[in-house]
């Protein structure tokens, strides 16, 4: 039997890793796009663990909730990415510096 | 639990339905038609304030199996929202439909997104909050990058998007802490369950509450979680920048008032701390940057940053009067910036932004009424006394006094003075100086002429009424803190 920790800490390691790549990603918007999805899994993966913990499926079903508002949210992603490629001719993330924000 | 009960939720299914009907619909017109289109969306929007109105209901009433709460605070807030909605959409009209894009699918986006804001105003319950959430921003994202052709909207739709998610993905992050500590997604059960064990030496409590925070930080665009504010503002067609920039803050307040207050409230002596930060460093970057700023829209955009700083003000007083103050600087503020903003409507034609300040030169010769107007909102957004910018800050520094937090208070009016400068130099433009360029008449519609002359002399002419409308305030307020 793999004890809450482990769980909580493969999910506080996935979201880690996908902060430090939005952050530290100078190169490509699809690998936002990437990081941003890994980000709701690593929810997830906490989210199930809590559930299986406490015995209480409310965890589980807004993981459903989770996984189809992301579905949601990278196709308006992809959508936007497009819409720039086709304005920019690129989908380097240096580039985006028309507005100095 | 309650049984399944539809009433209380019959204005979000209204314009749900109705948003579903104009997609349909808007097939079968032909681009000469888009009118009707126009006409449904203000008829959904208006039905929708009318029956929340009408069922506005003294006790809460909980329904949807304890998902959805239905008091006065939400009731005047739905109100509110699809007022300013509503306004939104008719100040736009020419203006989108001189950018080619007045069609049926930027309505739906509209409605749906002003469903998203009514859900959450409601939300009892995590689950409802973050579809609310998400239904709200999914939609402001394609609002955002509208005008495909603009390389600054698509641009700032990017930004505004990964920043969105981000913030999203903190939310709930925080929202599975707190419900692998207290084991429900209720927001009422939780609030009993963290009463147990509030400790301030629980740091996995912390932990969750640092990032709902900084996510509900983001979301309202509070320093230092604001980068992407005036991008947003400034990158968007100023019709998207309207909407992003009026409604949405009242939903931010209705989910502030729902999670730290609602559910954290017995955390207060560890989040006050953390959102007097948040309010100082608002208020003051917000101003000193707007200072800088060359564009309207940008400047608005820093002044809605330190605007939202003086919001906090009043929630991290922690007590009914703060809420209730904040809540009154909400909404007093969204239809300052609705004024703003829809004056650089007004002020636009077919071909060109009217979004630098250069632009503002002269309009008083231009047409004295105009500036008029805008000397009005500025007026109000600077506090200065008989409009009613300045009583909504003064309420809030009032709750800041009442706790104790004087210091806070020096500041936030210290700043509020050098806020004063440059909306005062909107006002030195706009009548000490010769016009620049060619001059142009300045068309708009009879209906969005009325309603912005409404819309800025209401902040001189509400004065009589300001007494009601606070204890409206406190009402709703008070329906928020006792519901428990």
């Amino acid at each position: 039997m793999i004890p809450l920790t482990h769980y909580l800490i493969l999910g506080a390691i996935l979201f880690s890793i996908s902060m430090v790549g939005i952050f530290l990603n100078r190169k490509n918007v699809v690998i936002l796009l990437m990081a941003i999805e890994l980000l709701l899994l690593a929810v997830n993966v906490n989210f199930v663990a809590f559930s299986h913990y406490l015995q209480d499926t409310a965890g589980q079903v807004f993981v459903f909730f989770i996984l189809t508002v992301a579905a949601a949210e990278s196709a308006i992603g992809l959508a936007i990415l497009i819409v720039l490629f086709r304005n920019r001719r690129s989908i380097n993330v240096e580039d985006l510096d028309a507005l100095k924000g | 639990m309650t049984e399944l009960n539809i009433q209380p939720i019959l204005p979000e299914i209204f314009i749900a339905v109705m948003a579903c009907v104009i997609l349909v619909v808007d097939l079968y017109i032909k681009q000469s038609g888009r009118g009707i289109s126009y006409v449904l969306t203000l008829v959904a929007l208006f039905g929708g304030a009318y029956l929340c109105w009408h069922d506005i209901s003294a006790e809460p009433v909980i329904a949807l199996n304890g998902m959805f709460v239905d008091d006065v605070f939400s009731d005047v807030l739905k109100i509110i929202i699809c007022l300013l909605a509503l306004l939104v959409f008719v100040y736009s009209r020419e203006y989108i439909k001189a950018r080619d894009f007045f069609s049926g699918e930027y309505f739906v986006l509209g409605l749906f997104g002003v469903v998203g804001m009514m859900v959450m105003t409601s939300a009892n319950h995590f689950l409802a909050l973050y579809l609310g959430l998400e239904l709200l921003s999914l939609c402001l994202y394609t609002m955002v990058a509208f005008q495909r052709d603009s390389v600054v909207a698509t641009e700032a739709a990017m930004k505004y998007f990964v920043l969105g998610a981000l913030a999203s993905a903190m939310l709930l992050y925080g929202m599975s802490i707190v419900y692998g500590l207290t084991g429900t997604l209720d927001i009422e059960t939780v609030r009993e369950s963290i009463r147990e064990q509030a400790t301030a030496d629980n740091i996995t409590l912390i932990l969750g509450l640092v990032f709902i925070l900084v996510s509900l930080a983001f979301k309202i665009g509070a320093v230092p979680f604001h980068m992407w504010i005036p991008d947003v503002y400034h990158g968007a067609p100023t019709s998207s920048t309207l909407f992003v920039s009026t409604a949405p803050k009242l939903a931010g307040f209705a989910i502030i008032m729902r999670l730290l207050v609602g559910g954290l409230e017995d955390l207060h002596f560890m989040w006050r701390d953390m959102v007097v930060v948040l309010a100082v460093l608002s208020i003051a970057l917000g101003n000193l940057i707007a200072i800088a700023q060359t564009n309207l829209k940008r400047m608005l955009a820093y002044s809605a940053i330190s605007h939202m700083g003086f919001m906090l003000l009043g929630v991290l007083a922690g007590t009914a009067n703060g809420y209730s103050a904040g809540f009154f600087y909400s909404i007093v503020y969204a239809f300052m910036g609705l004024g703003g903003f829809g004056m650089v409507i007004l002020l636009s034609r077919a071909d060109y932004e009217a979004d630098e300040l250069d632009d503002l030169k002269g309009l008083n010769q231009r047409n004295p009424w105009y500036a008029f107007l805008l000397l009005l909102l500025m007026f109000s957004m600077a506090g200065v006394p008989p409009t009613i910018g300045f009583f909504a800050k003064l309420a809030v520094i009032q709750a800041v006094i009442e706790v104790g937090l004087t210091w806070l208070a020096v500041v936030a009016v210290l700043m509020a003075v050098v806020g004063a400068f440059y909306y005062l130099r909107v006002v030195k433009l706009m009548y000490f100086d010769p016009p620049a360029g060619e001059v142009r008449a300045i068309e708009a519609p009879a209906d969005f002429r009325f309603l912005m002359s409404v819309n800025a002399v209401a902040m001189v002419l509400l004065l009589p009424v300001i007494g009601p409308i606070q204890d409206l305030c406190n009402e709703a307020i008070s329906s928020v803190v006792t519901a428990f």
